[in-house]
Parts: structure tokens; C-alpha cells; sequence
């Protein structure tokens, strides 16, 4: 089942486009990273499902219920970490805590244990101060606790690792990890390296679009290859392989790139074979989630 | 209910935590205090510069202070004390739209209305202890010094500037929930009372203007009956009322 789909969502403002007919489903249970530049609309998209924004079109619906903009039913579903998360800095975590989970209707007994036990999961069991003094890091740890308290089906992290530094990258990653088991994960981010660690599904943003969507494996293999390296052994011998097949490209060296088909690679390599030309090594480019994003986003 | 309850616990703590109540309460007593202490210096001032004012020709004779002098003072006063009050809550909305504190309320489900209900109740409720503890302190100091029964309806005078006062707070209400930003929600009281102020000027409206509460000072003196008031009160309650039932709805539909 699909935690949340988005159908043909558009929104305008003023004359800059920012969503032109977006179209998305986030399955269940898994970690969904939602790629896209600076101003791409990720955070206009997140804040439309959330209902605090106006779609100028198109229908959203969370757990198969539809998204009304303002006052929303669905965000009982929804736990939501912004991108600066902001909190009442004159209360503690606790007090905050406690605020939350009156606001969203938990029985008392339920807000205590939960709130302990999840400012003990990020990390914040021992603070007792308030929260104006926290660091950046604390305050998105905070964040996510706060997200997690009323145990929503969908957590929206709106690039929660963007301004940390790398402790407090891994931090949030590691915690987000370990709550998949609970809920489903929709994250912002244009930071890869996070998506391959730990997303399952990805969609590429592009000009108010979804350009790409699937699994990260799924993805991978859209673009089977981005080439082959070649490496030979002596100096003297490469020449006469960049003579004979033009599209070689040297890199260093006694290192070629190849982009071409695999049949052109076999004739390489018969042709290596026939003169016996040493080689150091042949080797498949792995394609890169950086490169199919520069891609999808030129 | 629970948690409008513990919202409007929210705006508490924040008026205590962050300073505003200690700020507030210490202005409505100073002010208070100030009422009847300029109503006995005033003798003694004059005295002091009766000198100056017999070399341009006036002649101070014996002045006569009581009760009233401290009255009249004290409705010259508290339009300070809500010019304050303004000042010190005109973000209480506009300050959790820019910092994006209410993104979280919000999305946990706490319905919008009840933003706008707790906030005023706490607006109300503020402005309600500290004229209380302004009138009280007055009325005690009067009493000592004086005799307050020569002051005519003092009560309702009293009331009818409190609601004055009301008026003001459900204004910010509104103007909150229709701007951004704090200057903005000032500056559109200001217009509000200076249009109540104009209209009060034309005689065939005068009555129903609103702005008529703050003169409370003609019904001290027993110079009009509470019969000149009756229009303005009816205005005011209902412009307070159509003030916070407009807001909701436009709450309801703000983009945060």
C-alpha cells in the first residue's frame, strides 16, 4: 500500500512555476529520498502534503485519505521535521514534548514513556535545560523526536542533514535508519551520499517534475554503464590501441576511458589479446548516483 | 479541549519566561502609583514654580487637590498603559509566523482556532489583572489620601475604558491574523483609533464611535450620564466579537 501519492500537483508563485503536474507514491516501510536542487520545490511539495500551503492543482492523499489545505485530518498521520526546526526556546525538551503530545491528543501516561524513551533514542535524555541553548544539531535531533512522538505512519524530514556537520549527519542517518522498522521515511535532501546509505526508493526533482523514480538498484541500472577504463602495463604499446580505435579517450598516461557498446569492448579486447599488449586492468564504470543526478537535473 | 488547555498553558509559560508579565504588571503598578503621587505633588510643584510664573504674569493661588484630581489623572495615565500593552504583544502572532513555531503545533494537529481562542484569552486575561491592579492601587491611594464618593459613576468609567482597552486587543487579534509582520498590525490600531477618533468628531455619529470609551473622564465629572455611552458600548462589544469570529476563518486559510 501506498502511504502517500501525489497526483498532478501544481503550484505558481507569482509567475515562477514551481510544480508543473508533480506525480509521486511513496510505498510503505521504506526510506524514500526526494533528490533535488536548491529551489526544485522539494520543500513547496512537503508543505503542500502537510496542507500549510494552497496547490494551485492536483490531489494528495496519505493513507488514502485526501489532503485538505489548512486544517488537515491527515496529519494525524504525518510526523514532520522542517528543515531549521523551531521550538518554544523557553521550554525543555520535556515541556515541549509534553506540549506535543497534548496538542495531538496522547493519554498522559502514553506522552511521559514515550517522551523519555525517545529523547533517550536521539541522543537528549540527560537534557534538562532549555531548549534556547541547543546546538544545531540538538534542536534537529529534538526534531525528529518530536516528529516520532504521536508514532506516524509517514515521517517528512525536509533535509534534515543539510546544515550538520559530518557527527551529526551520521547521527540523524543512524536514527532515521532505525525507525524504518516503525514508519515510512520521506526525506529531502540533495546530499547523495545519504540517499545510498540509507534510502530504498528515490525520486529525482527536476522543473517542478518527477524525472526519475524507483528503487536506488532500479536506478542504477537505468544507466547500465558509464564506460570501461583501460589500463595498460608499458607506455610503448598504447599507441597503437588509440590508433586503431579512435573512440578511445586517454585519461593519464596508459589509461583509456571507453563509452561505447559492449561489442566495440570485445574487439578491444580480442585486439589486446592478438598482440599481446600487458594490461593492468579493464574495468566497468560503476555508475553514480551523482552522475545520474547531474544527468536527470542538466 | 486538552489541548486548547495546554496551548493556552503554552502562552502563559511564554508571557512568565520570557519576561513580558514581570515587564507588564511592574507598568500598571507604576502607573497606578503615578496617578494619585502627581495628584498630592501637584501643590508642591506649583509652589516651586510659582516664582517663574509670577514674572510671565500668573499667579498661582491655593490649589485644591482630592480624589478627583487623581481620577482625571488616572484616565490620563492608563492610554500609556495601553499604548505599552500594544507594544509589548503586537508579535504575539506575527513573532510565531516568522520563527515558524506554530509549523510543528500545526502539523501535530492542534486546530488553528484555537490558536487565535488562546491567545486571546490571554490577551483579555492580562489586560483585565493589570487594570484591576492599576484601578485597585489608585482606588487605595484615593481612599487613604481622599475620599473617592465624590467621583460620579466611578465604576462604570472605569469599565467603559477597560472596554476600550478590549476593543484595542480584539483588533490586534484581527490584524494579526491578517498581516505578517508587528509593524504592520501597530500601525493599523493606530489608523483603527484614529478613524474612531474622526468619526467621533461628526456629531450625528459621535455616539457610536468607539473612541467615545476613552473619554471617561466627561462621565467622572458627572457632565454626561451613562445614556451618552450605551451606543459605543454596543458598538464596541460587537466589533470585539465580529473581530475574533473573522479572524478564525482567516487563520484557517493563512499560508504558514
Amino acid at each position: 500500500m501506498d502511504v502517500l501519492t501525489i497526483q498532478n500537483l501544481k503550484k505558481n508563485f507569482g509567475s515562477k512555476d514551481v510544480l508543473r503536474g508533480l506525480d509521486m507514491s511513496v510505498p510503505e516501510h521504506c526510506i524514500f529520498g526526494f533528490i533535488g536542487r536548491n529551489g526544485a520545490g522539494k520543500t513547496t511539495t512537503m508543505k503542500a502534503v502537510l496542507g500549510l500551503l494552497k496547490p494551485d492543482s492536483g490531489q494528495i492523499h496519505v493513507m488514502g485519505e485526501k489532503v485538505h489545505f489548512g486544517q488537515t485530518r491527515t496529519n494525524r498521520y504525518i510526523g514532520y521535521l522542517p528543515d531549521v526546526p523551531e521550538f518554544y526556546s523557553y521550554m525543555t525538551p520535556l515541556e515541549y514534548l509534553n506540549l506535543c503530545g497534548a496538542v495531538s491528543k496522547m493519554n498522559k501516561s502514553d506522552i511521559v514513556t514515550r517522551s523519555k524513551e525517545l529523547l533517550a533514542q536521539v541522543g537528549l535524555g540527560g537534557e534538562h535545560h532549555r531548549i534556547k541553548g541547543f546546538s544545531r544539531g540538538m534542536k534537529q535531533r529534538l526534531g525528529i523526536a518530536q516528529a516520532l512522538l504521536n508514532q506516524p505512519k509517514l515521517l517528512i524530514c525536509d533535509e534534515p542533514t543539510s546544515a550538520l556537520d559530518p557527527a551529526g549527519r551520521k547521527e540523524i542517518l543512524d536514527i532515521l535508519l532505525a525507525v524504518r522498522e516503525q514508519t515510512t521515511v520521506l526525506f529531502s535532501t540533495h546530499i547523495l551520499s545519504d540517499v545510498e546509505r540509507i534510502c530504498t526508493e528515490a525520486a529525482f526533482l527536476k522543473d517542478g517534475k518527477i524525472t526519475m523514480q524507483g528503487t536506488i538498484a532500479e536506478m542504477r541500472n537505468k544507466r547500465s554503464s558509464d564506460g570501461f577504463i583501460i589500463e595498460t602495463e608499458q607506455q610503448g604499446t598504447d599507441n597503437t590501441l588509440i590508433k586503431v580505435f579512435g573512440e578511445l579517450t586517454r585519461k593519464s598516461q596508459n589509461t583509456f576511458v571507453f563509452h561505447g557498446s559492449e561489442e566495440r569492448l570485445f574487439a578491444i579486447m580480442q585486439y589486446i589479446v592478438e598482440n599481446r599488449i600487458p594490461i593492468q586492468r579493464i574495468e566497468r564504470i560503476e555508475p553514480t548516483l551523482e552522475s545520474l543526478f547531474l544527468e536527470v537535473t542538466k | 479541549m486538552r489541548s486548547l488547555l495546554s496551548f493556552m498553558k503554552k502562552e502563559y509559560l511564554e508571557t512568565v519566561r520570557t519576561g513580558k508579565l514581570i515587564i507588564l504588571m511592574l507598568l500598571f503598578v507604576l502607573f497606578g502609583i503615578m496617578s494619585p503621587a502627581i495628584a498630592k505633588l501637584t501643590p508642591w510643584m506649583m509652589e516651586m514654580l510659582s516664582d517663574t510664573m509670577a514674572e510671565n504674569g500668573l499667579i498661582v493661588t491655593n490649589i485644591q487637590v482630592d480624589a478627583m484630581t487623581s481620577w482625571t489623572q488616572f484616565f490620563k495615565n492608563i492610554p500609556m498603559a495601553l499604548i505599552a500593552f500594544i507594544l509589548i504583544f503586537s508579535d504575539i502572532f506575527t513573532k510565531e509566523y516568522k520563527s515558524g513555531t506554530l509549523l510543528l503545533v500545526l502539523t501535530k494537529g492542534l486546530s488553528r482556532y484555537k490558536i487565535v481562542l488562546a491567545k486571546t484569552v490571554l490577551l483579555l486575561s492580562l489586560w483585565t489583572v493589570g487594570y484591576g491592579l492599576c484601578f485597585a492601587i489608585t482606588y487605595g491611594y484615593n481612599a487613604y489620601f481622599w475620599d473617592n464618593s465624590i467621583a460620579n459613576h466611578l465604576f462604570s468609567s472605569v469599565a467603559v475604558w477597560w472596554l476600550f482597552g478590549i476593543w484595542v486587543i480584539c483588533l490586534i487579534i484581527l490584524f494579526s491574523s491578517l498581516l505578517q509582520n508587528n509593524t504592520g498590525v501597530v500601525l493599523c490600531i493606530g489608523v483603527s483609533v484614529l478613524l474612531a477618533y474622526l468619526l467621533s468628531i461628526i456629531p450625528k455619529a459621535k455616539v457610536y464611535s468607539p473612541a467615545v470609551l476613552m473619554n471617561a473622564n466627561s462621565l467622572l465629572l458627572g457632565t454626561e450620564g451613562m445614556n451618552a455611552y450605551i451606543k459605543a458600548v454596543i458598538v464596541a462589544v460587537a466589533m470585539c466579537i465580529v473581530c475574533v469570529a473573522v479572524s478564525i476563518p482567516v487563520i484557517n486559510k493563512k499560508q504558514l
